[in-house]
């Protein structure tokens, strides 16, 4: 389990490219600064996805990312900082 | 020997003079130039779309999409048959040609039968549907709501008879090549799709 505690989580379970990243982009947008953000993806790509657009994109930083199983399926997490 | 000692000072205080100068008609243009290209870092992207079949819509909307979520300026450019892509009635119903598609599990003979079109596009969108895949009318929506700049070809809406209504609202129209290359010219990334 990670060590950060979410101020949101984002649900996306289910959904694939590109809407990880699509709306991970407009929950961050919500958020004040320092607060973080818990994305749970259930596509794969979301691993190197979510990664690439928080290093390129200014004002977010990832944290941490984890890859879980929930009822047999894998589940990818990831905690994102509004800077 | 007061002269020979006054001279070397002089032409020193000179070309001090000369190089404050310079450094200031450098300062400005250097200023001048940060002015002419300040655009915060931001990248910009245009995609030239002009396919419009089931498969080929999906790239420029997904990366257009996916761009807007870097926080880029996008411009698509939609022409001839990437229209269609914007149409919003066309847009719910674009097909997957069978024919010519080496990854098509079918020889082209049969897959040049009437019905094979529909069937093709029948499969591709089940398969979108499980896999969780958005529909082109959900790209073209958040497309649109994060600020990509849909844009179709006046020249090619009038070729093929269409009519500015029958697009998505927030579709920019009466534009056309000077238009698209202007924002290519300064795009870091320019994609013919």
């Amino acid at each position: 389990m990670s060590t950060y505690e979410p101020t949101e989580t984002l649900d996306v379970k289910g959904l694939s490219c590109p809407m990880p990243v699509v709306k991970t982009r407009g929950a961050v947008d919500d958020l004040e600064s320092g607060e973080i953000l818990q994305v749970v993806a259930t596509d794969s790509g979301s691993m190197s996805d979510l990664k690439g657009w928080a290093d390129s994109t200014d004002g977010v930083s990832m944290l941490e990312q984890e890859e879980a199983e929930e009822d047999g399926d894998a589940v990818f997490r990831h905690f994102i900082q509004k800077e | 020997m007061s002269s020979d000692a006054d001279a070397p000072v002089d032409a020193g205080a000179a070309s001090v003079e000369d190089l404050r100068a310079q450094v200031q008609a450098l300062q400005e243009e250097v200023s001048d130039l940060r002015e002419a290209t300040d655009d915060d870092g931001q990248k910009s992207m245009t995609i030239i779309a002009t396919k419009g079949t089931l498969d080929m819509a999906y790239p420029p909307l997904i990366l257009a999409s996916t761009a807007a979520a870097f926080g880029w300026d996008v411009v698509v450019f939609h022409t001839f048959w990437g229209l269609d892509i914007l149409h919003e009635e066309k847009s719910k119903n674009l097909k997957l040609s069978a024919v010519g598609n080496p990854s098509m599990p079918m020889p082209n003979a049969v897959a040049a039968l009437p019905f094979m079109d529909n069937v093709a596009t029948s499969m591709m969108e089940k398969k979108i549907k499980e896999n969780g895949t958005a529909t082109v009318e959900e790209l073209i929506e958040t497309s649109l709501d994060m600020g990509v700049d849909l844009q179709a070809c006046q020249m090619t809406i009038e070729l093929m008879g269409y009519d500015e209504a029958e697009f998505y609202d927030g579709v920019t129209t009466g534009v056309g090549a000077a238009t698209a290359l202007q924002h290519m010219a300064d795009a870091d990334v320019q994609l013919m799709i």
